[in-house]
């Protein structure tokens, strides 16, 4: 079997008499679509959070492309190749949407130091940018500020930040998240052909999407994970039934 | 109007009220207008971290004092031939701005470095609060410190040199500081446009997404805001050339916020702002101070009337375009 990409084990995080995090394990191996799911306050972002590196967990590793996370900083685990989306859309409101993705290359490459070229002319930022624009179906949408960008406009946006990454995995917290039916079946099929470069951990709420892109599903309830398998099992499996339906199901 | 016309109407009228001075034989109005090139550098330093970055310092009175001490120090000592170190090696001191200058920078970078390390971990008021705090142990600092004329202050006698310029005309430091204020510009300009200075911007507008593309927001605000200080500790050195004396004053808070007042009236990350907001406020002080002893009364309502209705300051006002990011 393939070295996972991204190794969870036993990561757990208590907020006082709340356990976030319980013990979870679960990998991300190369090429796959890994969703995970789980009823609101399931501890989804809490776990999101403690991968990006924004909160440390109380026990547990996290082990990202060979190496361990747990003394790197959020920025430090961005440039080892996770590259992150945010549930609730996060980009520069006043700058464009080129500018936006100009800022994620220029994350990228390093370099933020220089005063002879201006950031729009400096082709090793704009071209790049403009095609990871292309690429989301922003190509026209370049010059237009963020903020006046459409919410669905600002999620596709968000992934071509992450693509200017080039990551070694996408970290997507509810890209689908307000989208119409027809975004969401464009973005589905867009992260379809993503998992060749690189691959997701989809936290989605979105179930059509899941169930369509999904080569493994983890269920997260109440800190826990509950299954993982691929989604003919979860959709099998009875704990997830009651979990999400309710005993009656 | 676009930008750069209110920019070149700004130049125009510096160049033109200078010209009058000159005609008329007026000495007294080029001080005043070197007073404003002074006050426009000092202010395009906040205004690149307050500006452009967002962050409030209200502390950039320590160093503009501390670039001025540097020039007061290294000037009296060289007047009294008495060097400021023996052991471990000589240094002395000197009467060349082009010596002074890396000094007062150096020594105004250095203090941002460390008050920046520090203060840059808070945002928001607290930030506002701890650059206040820092400038004025530096202020009470410098009242205790007798050596160079604690309380009183420290007069230097002669001009100090700059190649060409003559130290008797009160052209020369004009032409000097108008010099060191285009460089400056220069800089801003470029700092802003470039790499830095996008990360800088959308570090003030969503960090979060800045270090989720892997930039840490603290490394690009400690680089500005120790370029910041860097260059308003340059125009106190100028200013201590200009009125030959330096004294604790210079590094009050009622400094710190003449200088932020400037940034706000001439209109916040705007290249040229910090120039309409010193040219503004020195007028007023001066034309307004002469007849009405109240005067800051009428500062006051010129900065609520901006902050409530003009929040562009007046370049904003007579810009259509929105600033740059």
């Amino acid at each position: 079997m393939a070295e996972p990409v991204l190794d969870i084990r036993g990561v757990t995080k208590r907020f006082g008499a709340l356990t976030a995090s319980d013990a979870v394990s679960l990998d991300l191996l190369p090429g796959e679509i890994h969703a995970l799911i789980g009823p609101n306050g399931a501890g989804k972002s809490t776990l999101i959070k403690q991968i990006a590196g924004e909160i440390e967990p109380d026990a547990g590793s996290i082990h990202f492309d060979g190496r361990d996370l747990s003394a790197l900083g959020p920025e430090e685990r961005v440039r080892a190749g996770l590259a992150r989306s945010f549930q609730v859309s996060s980009v520069i409101p006043a700058m464009t949407a080129l500018q936006n993705v100009q800022l994620a290359v220029m994350g990228h490459s390093r370099r933020i130091f220089g005063l002879i070229l201006s950031v729009s002319r400096d082709r090793a930022l704009v071209d790049p940018a403009l095609e990871h624009l292309e690429r989301v179906g922003l190509g026209d949408r370049a010059h237009i500020p963020a903020a006046n960008l459409s919410h669905g406009e600002r999620r596709q946006l968000e992934i071509a930040m992450a693509l200017a990454m080039q990551p070694k995995a996408f970290l997507l917290d509810e890209p689908m998240a307000g989208m119409g039916p027809e975004g969401s079946a464009r973005l589905t099929g867009f992260l379809d052909g993503l998992r060749a470069e690189a691959p997701i951990l989809l936290i989605e709420h979105d179930m059509d999407a899941v169930f369509a892109l999904a080569d493994r599903v983890s269920v997260l309830v109440y800190g826990r994970i509950i299954a993982t398998g691929s989604v003919d099992d979860i959709r099998e499996n009875r704990d997830v039934q009651i979990a999400y339906l309710g005993e009656d199901a | 109007m676009r930008e750069w016309q209110v920019n070149l109407a700004l130049i125009a009228i510096m160049t033109g009220f200078v010209g009058y001075a000159v005609l008329a034989d007026e000495p007294f109005l080029i001080t005043l207008a070197t007073r404003i090139v002074i006050f426009a550098i000092a202010a395009a330093g906040l205004n690149l971290a307050l500006g452009y970055g967002g962050l409030v310092s209200f502390g950039h009175a320590a160093f503009f004092g501390l670039g001025g001490y540097a020039c007061g120090i290294l000037a009296s000592h060289a007047q009294d031939y008495v060097p400021i170190f023996e052991t471990p090696f000589l240094i002395k001191g000197t009467n060349q701005m082009l010596t002074i200058w890396p000094v007062a920078i150096g020594v105004s970078a250095i203090a941002a470095l460390a008050i920046g390390a520090l203060s840059l971990r808070t945002t928001g008021v607290y930030f506002i609060m701890i650059t206040l705090a820092f400038a004025q142990m530096i202020f009470y600092f410098a009242i205790s410190w007798p050596a160079y004329g604690g309380e009183d202050g420290l007069s230097i006698y002669v001009r100090n040199e700059f190649p060409g310029m003559d130290p008797f005309a009160p052209m020369g430091l004009f032409q000097v500081s108008t010099g060191v204020l285009m460089l400056v510009l220069l800089l801003v300009w470029r700092i802003t446009n470039a790499r830095l200075g996008l990360a800088l911007r959308a570090a003030r507008q969503n960090a979060q997404r800045v270090s989720a593309v892997g930039i840490r927001p603290f490394g690009v605000r400690l680089t500005v805001f120790t370029i910041s200080a860097a260059i308003t500790g340059w125009a106190g050195a100028l200013f201590v050339e200009l009125n030959k004396f330096v004294s604790p004053s210079m590094l009050s808070w009622e400094v710190s916020g003449e200088i932020m007042i400037i940034v706000i009236l001439g209109g916040v990350g705007r290249l040229f702002g910090p120039l309409a907001g010193a040219m503004l406020f020195i007028l007023l002080e001066h034309y307004l101070g002469g007849v009405f002893e109240f005067w800051k009364i009428l500062l006051g309502l010129a900065l609520l009337t901006v902050v409530l209705f003009a929040r562009g300051g007046v370049i904003g006002l007579l810009v259509r375009e929105p600033r740059n990011g």
